[in-house]
């Protein structure tokens, strides 16, 4: 018999102009020892599905047909079976670990309380339970940590609490909703091996909920790709990677960028913006093209900044090094990756490229002077007009009480203070369709823009200076794959047809590889080494570098 | 001009806002009673026959009539008159053309100084932030009545005393306006911290924007929603503020009452059965100050802003 | 620091507003007597020796005399505190309970009809200032019913330096009035900020995580949602009580209540200087103190907090 069974389960959202499905006559079913994966982009429905499966959707939505039979039992047949079955038979794992603990109770106490909630246990058993549990999920020390709060413990430890908490009355089905998205890699493949490892020992039917195909070839049995509330296709995991029959998985796949080769474009089948052909990169009638001269156009000295962490206290002890004497250089007309996990200090090497920051010691120059020693307004905007960037997220990188209009044309105006209102409009236009995007975009609010083409609208503000530097600070990491590829695309083609140098700041190594020249590891705030590329990947030098690309989830995996 | 006006209706139309409010029946019955208080108010001489700071209109012969609908009253005077003989109803909407004056010009006084400091406190930040945040915490000790008294006071102090009714009502709003802008700056500030992290402020510096100008142009429109619905409860309280002042004693005087002074006035009348006196400056003043809270309210939850 | 700055704020209130000397004596003293008084009272020396002094008299509680009523400020302060502090003390019990277990109950029955209608009076109590509940509570129930007195406090005990009205019917009656009129307005006022907060909370990802491993709804009410709810409660008790000896200068005042507020708004009125910038420096005293008990209690109850402070110190 099939342990989990979902039949036909639709779930709708009464909005205000219209009914949305979140998921439309889905039907998946779940062995037990099996892991399975749910894929699909943001909007798919994937965590639709897998909070209907514990009764946890959100107002205003509700299963509106269908059913979901655990074990034999239907679910929403009566409503005190979900109960019964939460944390019971079903355990679920959030995506933070940061807020999905209750900050002002002892781990112990949630373990105890859950344990005593599902199990007749005295508190001694319990915590006895619980202390196994704790050192099985791989927690030190489980004895003393037991009676720590939630906020005593770092992420990676955090998510191994919830996932003891999970599991904590032997659930025989785990939902894991996007359990390694917070983490950083090193961190997310311990989460994953402990998963896999539970999933044997126990004899568990998993459901893994996640947006990333490295996850999923390396940790799934099966796969599900789901798009729009739709369930697209549904298989083992390795015919579904390697010959998938819908067109969708197709796109999907051939958009995840490859960890093993350097591609030159990403194949894109289905395009945001139908309207627009081969990219036409307008703009290069008004640019004033620099040829690339053999020189670093950036060069940084032994750069350090020094945060501190209270206000008051001008001593060291509290203060947090977030860059650590780095020293490298940019090639004019070369890509330059950054990489390193979070806290490496990365944005603030790059926050200080562009002046947001000063360093608290060290030096860039830029075209060989030195940018971090400026004092005046008016040489120091000769370098803002040259250096110019693009964030990671695109809902707040663009002001929401602005016209597209008016947040593109605020540096024209800056920049060329006589220009007149027609070239204005037609620079813009310019600028609009060599980043893809149609002229009545202008007249138009952000907010009526989807992440990729508001991140097209970052770049358009950017390339409105004529700079010669193009900091991207983890430009693709809030876009879903197939938006991605395009937008990696653009900025290609755009860095090959104006002669950009571009300094391109990731945490993801396969994004990495295919924009990047070459590439310097980052972490705590120290470089660990700067390589061509293709040696870096090929034959790292570093134990920090190998370590992160053997712990990088690979889709190729799935061909070993 | 005809397409641009066109265009701003219908997004207006298609927004949000204008969608919740037209499905809140509160909100429109309040707005429609906030609009029916100020149109009556502010255009008194219209609305009125009667002019009760008119010394040769009154009569004492009309003094203490009850309201019409009573065994005593008299049809034309609809909510009964004073001990001097004038008209409640005329006297209610001049007090409270002086009540709403008042408490719009606080609003706007603490408005202005609130997230002026607060907008720059947030965006400057260091000492300067942290000398405007310690003044609204200290001040904020202080609450705010006790705040307008002292002020007030003081005032009484410094001007003489008989230039002090000439200056009460603006003694008054710098009182009440003093009293209220840390409100303003705190929530200014938090939003400006807020919106000071964001990449477009990034972008717009990196582009080369002065301060000034991201301060204004960019960081105060993307402000103005929370300080908006705090504005909106301020109003309500700034009214209440006042009238408490009034009624107190210390705010403006008898010679050109505010509905706190009507209240005080009619208090004295309260025991010996005029109740209409006291009742209906008082009723008028809760009906004014709910559906502006009601508005405040529903302004809050839609625009659902995290406050403090 | 607080102190410091209200202390001097008291202080130039002595010194800059109105000449000390007119208010003290009559029109017809000649110019030399008031030289002469000026000189006894110090009026000559240096602005700080004159601010030392009156630091080093505030905190021995000299505050001078009142100008009006003539008697030493300190003595008609300590005769009233009794009265004020009664009031205030029942009225923030009365506010912070019953506030606290109403906003906790809409805040989980969102959407009930008994929570639409406690809302909605909620939102009524915001907009009805004190003094107008204070008249229609007089009207109510000394004018119409005639049950409970309108004015004073009723008969008190003298307990050496302390004067109480719990002890005798016509006290306990008297009180009724003033301390249910003063709480009304922060009670409302607690009812939404705990609603607000439970809300919020009950929105988290770790309550829905609760939900998840199947904890009963009453322990995710009572347990986890109300602990963390209460947090911010601790601050809002300490900012009430200060507030509300500030409204009780109005709830006094309708209802003649012998306390310091009723002392207070009279010295307003004549500008006896020396009540006004002692009671200042009076409240200012009771906020620190507020403040500094605030801490205290968030030290022991946010396990945040305390492992912070354990590491500074440690």
């Amino acid at each position: 018999m099939t342990f989990l069974k979902i039949n036909n389960l639709s779930v709708n959202y009464e909005m205000r102009r219209e009914t949305v499905y979140a998921a439309k006559e889905v039907n998946i079913n779940v062995e037990k020892g099996e892991i399975l994966g749910l894929v699909g982009e943001s909007g798919s429905g994937k965590s639709t599905v897998g909070n209907a499966i514990i009764n946890l959707i959100d107002e205003p939505g509700k299963v509106s047909g269908g059913s979901i039979i655990l074990d034999g039992t239907d679910i929403y047949e009566k409503p005190e079976n979900i109960l019964k079955l939460r944390g019971k038979k079903i355990g679920l794992i959030f995506q933070d670990p940061q807020t999905s603990l209750n900050p002002i109770l002892t781990i112990g106490e949630q373990l105890i309380e859950t344990i005593q909630t599902h199990l007749k246990l005295n508190t001694e058993e319990a915590k006895n339970k619980a202390i196994n549990l704790l050192k099985e999920v791989g927690i030190k020390d489980a004895e003393t940590r037991f009676n720590n709060y939630p906020h005593q413990f770092s992420g990676g430890m955090r998510q191994r609490v919830v996932i003891s908490l999970a599991l904590c009355c032997e659930p025989e089905l785990l939902i894991a909703d996007e359990p390694t998205t917070a983490l950083d890699v090193s961190i997310q493949s311990q989460i994953l091996d402990l998963i896999k490892r539970l999933t044997k020992e126990r004899n568990l039917a998993v459901i893994l909920i996640t947006h990333d195909m490295g996850v999923i070839s390396e940790t799934t049995d099966r796969v599900a790709v789901m798009k729009n509330g739709d369930l697209v296709e549904i298989g083992p995991t390795k015919e579904i990677l390697t010959k998938p029959k819908e067109i969708y998985t197709k796109a999907l796949v051939s958009s995840v960028p490859p960890t093993n080769k350097k591609i030159d474009r990403f194949k894109i089948i289905e395009k945001e913006n139908k309207t627009q052909g081969e990219t036409n990169i307008k703009i290069l009638n008004r640019w004033t093209k620099k040829d690339i001269i053999d020189q670093d156009l950036v060069k940084v000295k032994n750069l350090s900044k020094t945060f501190d962490d209270n206000f008051f206290t001008e001593s060291t002890k509290n203060s947090v090094m977030a860059v650590d004497d780095v020293s490298f250089s940019i090639k004019e007309g070369e890509s330059f990756g950054l990489v390193g996990e979070s806290g490496s200090g990365k944005s603030t090497i790059a926050k200080m490229i562009v002046n947001l920051y000063g360093p608290s010691s060290g030096d860039i120059d830029f075209d060989n002077v030195c940018i971090t020693k400026i004092k005046s307004n008016k040489e120091m905007m000769k370098f803002r007009k040259q250096i110019q960037m693009i964030f990671q997220d695109p809902y707040s990188s663009l002001n929401g009480r602005l016209k597209v209009k008016d947040i593109i044309s605020e540096p024209i105006k800056l920049h060329n203070p006589s220009i007149s209102t027609k070239d204005i409009d037609s620079y813009i236009y310019d600028l609009l369709e060599s980043v893809e995007l149609t002229q009545q975009s202008a007249e138009r609010y952000p907010h009526e823009f989807s992440g990729g083409q508001r991140q097209r609208i970052s770049i358009a503000r950017a390339l409105a200076t004529q700079p010669r530097l193009l900091v991207c600070d983890e430009p693709t990491s809030a876009l879903d794959v197939s938006i991605q590829a395009q937008i990696l695309n653009l900025l290609k083609d755009l860095q090959e047809q104006l002669n950009l140098t571009i300094l391109f700041i990731s945490h993801d190594l396969p994004v990495v590889r295919q924009m990047c020249d070459r590439i310097g590891v980052l972490k705590n705030g120290k470089i660990c080494e700067i390589s061509e590329t293709e040696e870096l990947f090929k034959d790292p030098s570093h134990d920090y570098t190998k370590e992160l690309l053997k712990l990088m989830p690979k889709i190729e995996s799935i061909y070993n | 001009m005809d397409n641009k006006n066109l265009t701003l209706i219908s997004r207006i139309k298609d927004s949000d806002i204008y969608f919740s409010f037209i499905k809140s029946p509160t909100a429109i019955l309040s707005t429609l009673i906030l609009i029916i208080i100020f149109f009556c108010s502010f255009f008194v001489e219209l609305v009125t026959p009667y002019n009760p700071f008119d010394p040769s209109s009154l009569s004492l012969m009309d003094a203490f009539t009850p309201p019409s609908w009573t065994e005593e009253g008299l049809s034309k005077f609809i909510l009964g008159t004073d001990g001097q003989g004038r008209d409640m109803l005329s006297t209610i909407l001049y007090g409270s053309r002086i009540s709403l004056i008042v408490g719009f010009s606080a609003v706007i006084f603490a408005l202005v100084l609130g997230v002026g400091l607060g907008l720059s406190a947030g965006y400057f930040g260091g000492k300067y932030e942290m000398i405007v945040m310690r003044l609204t915490d200290v001040q904020l000790t202080v609450p705010s009545i006790l705040m307008a008294l002292l002020v007030d006071g003081i005032a009484r102090g410094i001007i003489s005393r008989e230039l002090h009714d000439e200056m009460a009502i603006y003694v008054l709003i710098f009182a009440i306006g003093i009293s209220e802008w840390p409100q303003f700056a705190r929530v200014s500030r938090a939003a400006t911290l807020v919106e000071k992290n964001k990449d477009y402020v990034s972008a717009s510096t990196i582009i080369g924007v002065s301060n000034i100008i991201i301060m204004f142009k960019h960081i105060l429109p993307n402000i103005m929603r929370p300080v908006l619905v705090i504005g909106t409860i301020g109003l309500a309280l700034a009214i209440i503020a006042e009238a408490t002042l009034s009624f107190l004693g210390v705010g403006v005087p008898p010679t050109t009452p505010s509905l706190g002074t009507l209240i005080r006035l009619g208090n004295d009348f309260l025991f010996s059965g005029e109740w209409w006196i006291t009742f209906f400056p008082a009723i008028f003043l809760v009906i004014l100050a709910f559906s502006i809270n009601l508005l405040g309210d529903w302004m809050r939850d839609t625009l659902n802003p995290k406050l403090n | 620091m607080v102190m410091l700055v209200v202390a001097f704020v008291s202080f130039s209130l002595f010194n800059f507003v109105g000449d000390p000397i007119n208010n003290m004596v009559g029109e017809e003293t000649s110019d030399e007597d008031r030289a002469e008084l000026r000189e006894t009272l110090g009026l000559t020396d240096p602005i700080y020796i004159q601010f030392s002094r009156f630091v080093i008299n505030a905190s021995k509680g000299n505050f001078g005399i009142s100008y009006q009523l003539k008697r030493p400020v300190s003595e008609l302060i300590s005769e009233r505190l009794p009265a004020t502090i009664e009031l205030v003390l029942l009225s923030a019990l009365i506010a912070l309970v019953s506030g606290t277990l109403l906003g906790v109950y809409t805040g989980i029955n969102r959407k009930g009809f008994l929570s639409d209608i406690i809302l909605a009076i909620s939102l009524l109590g915001v907009s009805l200032p004190t003094f107008v509940i204070g008249i229609l509570f007089i009207y109510l129930f000394a004018v119409i019913l005639g049950i409970l007195p309108s004015f004073g406090r009723g008969e008190v005990v003298s307990l050496g330096y302390w004067t109480t009205g719990f002890l005798t019917l016509s006290g306990l009656k008297a009180i009724i009035l003033p301390s249910v009129t003063l709480s009304l307005f922060q009670m409302t006022y607690i009812i939404r900020l705990v609603r607000a907060e439970m809300m919020e909370i009950l929105q988290t990802d770790y309550i829905k995580f609760a939900r998840a491993r199947g904890i009963s709804e009453k322990s995710i009410h009572y347990k986890h949602a109300l602990k963390n709810g209460l947090i911010p409660v601790i601050t809002i008790a300490g900012i009430n009580i200060g507030t509300l000896i500030a409204f009780s200068i109005i709830t006094e005042t309708v209802f003649q209540w012998p306390g310091m507020g009723f002392l207070f708004i009279q010295a307003v009125q004549f500008v006896d200087i020396p009540i006004m910038s002692a009671y200042l420096v009076f409240i200012a005293f009771v906020f620190v103190m507020i403040n500094f008990i605030v801490d205290i209690l968030y030290y022991f109850i946010d396990p945040r907090i305390r492992v912070k402070a354990e590491a500074v110190s440690g």
